[in-house]
């Protein structure tokens, strides 16, 4: 299992270009040995009194980080967002339903404790509990019950049927805990590394775990994860050597970067978007012909060309992007057509309608792209205003309450995750409150199928649905950038996040 | 001020500060209120923060009831005050921790680096100040004139992202960051605070100068000062003997300011150097809405402000005889 995690490393590592310079070697020597030993620091974006080291608490990218340094998971992403057997060895099923969950064997807690079936069934089942506040107690919900039925061996029974089991529990939240524990003052997992000092909103410094269950891993002695919350600070703190990688470059700072000698970027492609929300209960942006029309009036090559500086994949207006296995790509790109809108437009009667839209900095270019929209409807003959509205309490106030506003969804690992969060029926962050029973009904369908064929061919169909119905328009995904110091090395794309996915740790070493 | 005995010759100024002291009470009392009701007015609270975008109504409800939020406000207000006065700010609703421990872990490195930046502008302020005042009018005032007035009309943020340019990005002379290692040696301890308090320096010992010139120049123009000249009394023992203890009520007042400033101010460069301090822990707060962290910050500005001008009043006053008279 290790061997898969590895051999994409050593041909991502290609990919991304930090073997340039060696490339008629054989592939198996291009990479430079692994180096045990160094100390680094990161910086991520954001850190605050809400810092946890409780895995179901998790809710920021710098939690993640620090999550995915101090504990394991039973499965673990790879670069094609598959989950890759981590402290699980094997789960097996034959109705989607019924697990079995097969543990490996020596590994062992921070503490000396080895893991067992129980570290486990505890892990998974406390997310239900509500006094425990896990973030995702709505997705733990399908676990019906969990049993040990072996040291390492156990049965997780859902209420429905989850193909995506082993993607799902790669999440940081569903990372393994040891059994009964409450206090979370201290972290005690099987992680790469173990925890030294812990201040929230402050830093964390990690140091290496010498009874790593991946042998020869991790190789860094120390990493100490900060946060710098301003931009311009973050990659003048990379530039000027105070930290060695960082996260969120923004497109404008990449040229800087890139003139360092000693520095490089790494692009992530990710699933990550933001969207333009038409409300179906607003007599207007109901209207399916002012949909429609606000799909074409999304100029898309100009967004990624001028808002993200090329770092970003074209969006067809459904939420799968080309990087997800499931991706349909026999859907026609939809393209800048102001005369069609202009077209649709006038056959639904709703030329020189006024309406405002909400723009926020907590969309990610949300104002920006607001602003190109307005000026393409002001060409056809709509009137729209701009509002622009604090990032602070935007998602509680502004998100979802006005015909036209502007969201932003991250990555999810599968696309069932995606659908259901954001565009089954009744589901609370339902964008634009579409209402699809045939969509729905896909849904379920789709997680009783055992043949991924057949799966993928319904959720193909599903963005179809989207595509052409849906209430949101999906211009881009955008594309995520870190920083990083050119000495460190094994870094490679995973597309959930900066930071190889907020994994780095284990795989990352420091070139002397 | 002959004929009192040393007894009544206090009793005018013990008055008057115990008053100012009362008042200071009270003002806190007000200000708990005002910080109360005002909070409150977010849009959003703390359970709608903490569980995000995703969340289900029922799942806001029930962390609302465990956090106490959804008790009426008079009851939270009563609570909160009550916690206040016998020196409990409660328990913070987002990190789980008293907010004390938090506020205590946070605010020495308010204070070193305030401290800090007082040591370091201070005697500069007073040097230009005096200087500019004793040269008024002539090429060195002008020159310092032109120096600080350019100083006070630069933005912090301007000059600090000047600095990091310059002195972290392109010379690689000082960490862009500050982050004062465990046990600091005194090199690696200045070098870590000394963009910090050069960003924050500037704009203290422009206004601060500034002050001080005006203050010294007000009293230059005054008849004892015409006579101590015609007396024959030297330059420096003019300043520092009878300019400065007349000048000292407004000089004292404008570092009040200052050093206020400095303590809950900061906020430009804790974001631009990622300095972990009182002030970014305030807008964290309210980023999170948690409450409890937001309106002890608050009140720890608000009594610091209150307590560096009542010392700023109690000094004036007792350096000026005729307000020490009462």
């Amino acid at each position: 299992m290790d061997d898969i995690v590895s051999t994409s490393l050593s041909r991502r590592g290609l990919l991304g270009g930090l073997a340039s310079g060696l490339v008629l070697a054989p592939a198996n020597r291009l990479i430079a040995q692994p180096r045990v030993g160094g100390r680094i620091r990161v910086a991520s974006v954001a850190s605050s009194t809400a810092d946890t080291l409780d895995p179901a608490k998790g809710n920021l990218s710098t939690d993640y980080l620090r999550l995915y340094l101090l504990y394991s998971g039973l499965t673990q992403y790879d670069s094609k967002l598959r989950g890759q057997p981590g402290l699980a060895v094997s789960m097996e099923t034959r109705d989607n339903i019924l697990w079995t969950i097969k543990l490996r064997s020596g590994v062992h807690f921070h503490n000396g404790k080895a893991l067992g079936a129980d570290d486990v069934v505890y892990s998974l089942m406390r997310h239900i509990d509500p006094a425990v506040g896990s973030k995702v107690k709505a997705i733990a919900e399908q676990f019906k019950s969990a049993r040990a039925t072996g040291k390492l061996e156990l049965e997780l029974r859902l209420a429905g049927p989850n193909p995506d089991l082993p993607v799902i529990l790669a999440a940081p939240q569903f990372l393994i805990v040891e059994n009964g524990r409450r206090d979370f003052s201290v972290a005690n997992g099987t992680g790469p590394y173990i925890l030294r000092s812990f201040s929230p909103g402050i830093r964390t410094v990690v140091r290496r775990n010498p009874n790593y269950w991946k042998s020869g891993k991790p190789y860094l002695d120390e990493i100490e994860v900060i946060a710098i919350p301003d931009e311009l600070s973050r990659v003048n703190a990379l530039l000027s050597g105070d930290v060695q990688m960082i996260n969120a470059v923004s497109p404008g700072s990449v040229k800087r970067v890139r003139a360092s000698t000693g520095h490089a970027i790494m692009e992530t492609k990710s699933g990550l978007f933001t969207d333009l929300i038409m409300r179906r209960d607003h007599p207007v942006t109901g209207n399916p012909d002012f949909v429609l029309a606000m799909k074409y009036l999304m100029d898309r090559e100009l967004i990624k060309r001028a808002l993200f500086r090329g770092f970003a994949t074209i969006g067809n207006d459904q939420p799968i992007s080309p990087l997800d296995p499931n991706f349909n790509p026999a859907i026609p790109q939809r393209q800048f057509d102001p005369d069609r809108a202009k077209f649709l437009l006038k056959r639904a009667g709703l030329l020189g309608t006024r309406l405002p839209v909400y723009v926020s900095p907590a969309a990610n270019l949300s104002v920006d792209m607001g602003s190109i929209l307005q000026e393409h409807a002001a060409q056809i003959g709509l009137q729209f205003a701009v509002n622009r509205v604090p990032s602070d309490g935007y998602w509680s106030t502004h998100w979802m309450k006005h015909p036209l506003t502007f969201g932003n969804v991250n990555p999810r690992p599968t696309a069932d995750m995606m659908f259901s969060l954001f565009f089954e029926s009744k589901a609370t962050s339902n964008e634009s409150g579409w209402n699809n029973p045939q969509f729905d009904k896909m849904l379920i369908e789709a997680r009783h199928a055992t043949d991924p064929a057949r799966r993928k061919a319904i959720y193909g169909d599903m963005q179809w649905l989207v595509h052409n119905n849906g209430g949101v328009g999906v211009p881009v995904f955008i594309s995520l950038l870190d920083g990083y110091d050119r000495r460190l090395r094994g870094l490679f794309p995973i597309p959930l996040g900066g930071f190889m996915g907020y994994t780095f740790g284990e795989h990352v070493w420091l070139d002397a | 001020m002959s004929s009192a005995s040393p007894a009544s010759r206090w009793r005018g100024p013990v008055q008057l500060v115990a008053k100012r002291i009362g008042l200071a009470f009270i003002t806190l009392a007000l200000v708990s209120a005002v910080i109360f009701t005002i909070s409150g007015l977010l849009p959003g609270d703390a359970a709608q923060e903490v569980l995000g975008q995703g969340a289900t109504p029922e799942q806001i409800t029930a962390l609302r009831h465990e956090m106490g939020l959804d008790r009426p406000a008079p009851v939270r207000y009563f609570e909160w005050v009550r916690g206040i006065a016998i020196g409990d700010p409660g328990q913070s609703l987002v990190a789980n921790m008293p907010v004390a421990d938090i506020i205590s872990e946070r605010l020495p490195n308010t204070l070193v680096l305030a401290g800090l930046t007082t040591l370091f502008s201070v005697p500069i302020a007073f040097l230009v100040g005096i200087w500019s005042a004793v040269t008024r009018g002539r090429a060195a005032d002008r020159a310092l004139n032109i120096m600080t007035l350019a100083m006070v009309a630069l933005p912090e943020f301007l000059v600090a992202t000047i600095a990091v340019l310059v002195f972290s990005v392109k010379l690689l002379w000082l960490p862009s960051i500050t982050i004062v290692p465990q046990d600091p040696t005194l090199g690696e301890f200045l070098r870590a605070y000394a963009m910090p308090v050069m960003v924050l320096g500037v704009g203290v010992i422009a206004q601060l100068g500034r002050m001080i010139r005006a203050a010294i120049i007000a009293e230059l123009d005054r008849p004892y000062v015409e006579m101590a000249v015609l007396k024959g009394v030297s330059q420096r023992r003019l300043i520092f003997r009878h300019v400065l203890p007349n000048a000292v009520g407004p000089i004292i007042n404008a570092m009040a300011l200052s050093l206020s400033y400095l303590f809950g101010g900061a906020i430009i460069v804790e974001t631009i150097f990622s300095y972990p301090g009182l002030a970014s822990l305030m807008v964290n707060a309210v980023t999170s809405r948690d409450m409890p962290l937001l309106q002890a910050c608050a009140m720890l500005f608000c009594a610091t402000y209150l307590l560096l001008v009542l010392i700023a009043d109690t000094v004036a006053i007792l350096a000026n005889p005729r307000l020490r008279q009462g």
